[in-house]
């Protein structure tokens, strides 16, 4: 692609005004969210600077989450890694789809673009990738206004989190509204509805069989499967129509 | 224990950067069978589907079944109202202001 400086200029401040204006409601949750991190990060013995150090360098909220308990029980070097690992295993499946709409970028723009993976943003720009008119330039102002927004509440709850009650206004309840809204952005066909369902109710037999996280991306996974068997043999009797 | 805290966080943070960066840096210098797009293109609604549905029936550990949680409540509206508006700001607020009450009057 070949243009001036000028056009890219252009270009950039198009993306960051559409950008923004798709990503702020998460920003919203964000601070919701990373108010309440913020606060039980520091009543487990978290500094203010820790705490936004791991906003920047880990930035996935789940895992925080649950590293800052595991600090809190004095918990080793490994046991935490290894959560967060698996934890953030299910990003692996976002990147992959992710793939399909970045296929023009170099190297170091890929790095960037996968630092700000999260479940929300990988959603949102999935379902605004689906609906066209977006570009890769939108979808990296979404990843990074998120996470400015993340790393400044999670800090913010640090310092001055003892001043907000546990609970008010419904903050432990952001996460799940987000994730509610961001799955019917996806509900595109019937399928998806049916492999929705099949992989909420996977997940709810999973989880309580198998202690941690792995059961997201076995339902998931299975689920996308299944997914993929009902599709091929929707076009299959499709072509054989009258036949049967 | 203060290096501790800094290597801890570096090595969570490696660790959660390769499965987002791996797929990303490989599967788009690939072309890609159909199957497996048509496979990726699942991977969303599964995956927040699987977020979901435990964290809304389940509670906790060992985790058992749990159907009155007001997370479950307020999932209801909050869906019928994502549906009807197709609105993120707008479903975080209503979920926000329906759990808070649910959970006041629970």
């Amino acid at each position: 692609m070949v243009s001036d400086d000028f056009d890219v200029k252009k270009e950039w401040r198009k993306a960051i005004k559409e950008g923004i204006s798709a990503a702020w409601p998460i920003c919203l949750g964000y601070i919701a969210i990373g108010l309440a991190f913020g606060v039980i990060a520091r009543k487990t013995g978290l500094r203010p600077l820790e705490i936004g150090l791991m906003s920047l360098i880990v930035y996935a909220g789940s895992s925080q989450f649950i590293a800052a308990a595991m600090f809190g029980t004095e918990a080793d070097f490994l046991p935490i890694v290894l959560t967060t690992f698996s934890v953030n295993l299910r990003h692996l499946l976002m990147s992959s789809s992710l793939s399909l709409y970045l296929r023009n970028l170099s190297g170091s723009q890929l790095s960037l673009f996968a630092y700000g993976v999260t479940d929300e943003s990988f959603a949102l720009n999935m379902s605004r990738f689906h609906g066209g008119k977006w570009g890769w330039r939108q979808a990296l102002v979404v990843n990074h206004s998120t996470n400015l927004t993340w790393i400044l509440s999670t800090v913010a709850g640090g310092i001055g989190g003892q001043f907000i009650p546990a609970g008010a206004f419904g903050i432990d309840y952001a996460l799940t509204a987000m994730f509610i809204c961001l799955l019917v952005f996806q509900l595109r066909r019937v399928h998806h509805v049916l492999v929705a369902f099949f992989s909420g109710v996977l997940a709810v037999f999973l989880c309580l069989m198998i202690p941690g996280n792995s059961y997201i991306l076995i339902a998931a996974f299975l689920s996308a499967s299944t997914g993929l068997l009902l599709r091929k043999r929707t076009w299959r009797k499709n072509e054989t129509e009258g036949n049967r | 224990m203060k290096g501790e805290i800094i290597s801890i966080i570096i090595c969570m943070g490696i660790v959660t950067y390769i499965p987002r960066w791996l797929p990303l840096f490989f599967l788009t210098r690939h072309r890609l069978s159909p199957w497996l797009i048509d496979w990726l293109d699942f991977i969303p609604a599964a995956i927040l589907s699987a977020l979901i549905l435990p964290s809304i029936v389940t509670t906790g550990e060992p985790r058992h079944l749990e159907w009155a949680k007001p997370d479950l409540w307020a999932a209801f509206p909050t869906l019928v109202f994502a549906l009807k508006t197709k609105s993120l700001a707008g479903t975080v607020v209503i979920g926000m202001t329906l759990y808070w009450l649910a959970v006041y009057f629970h």
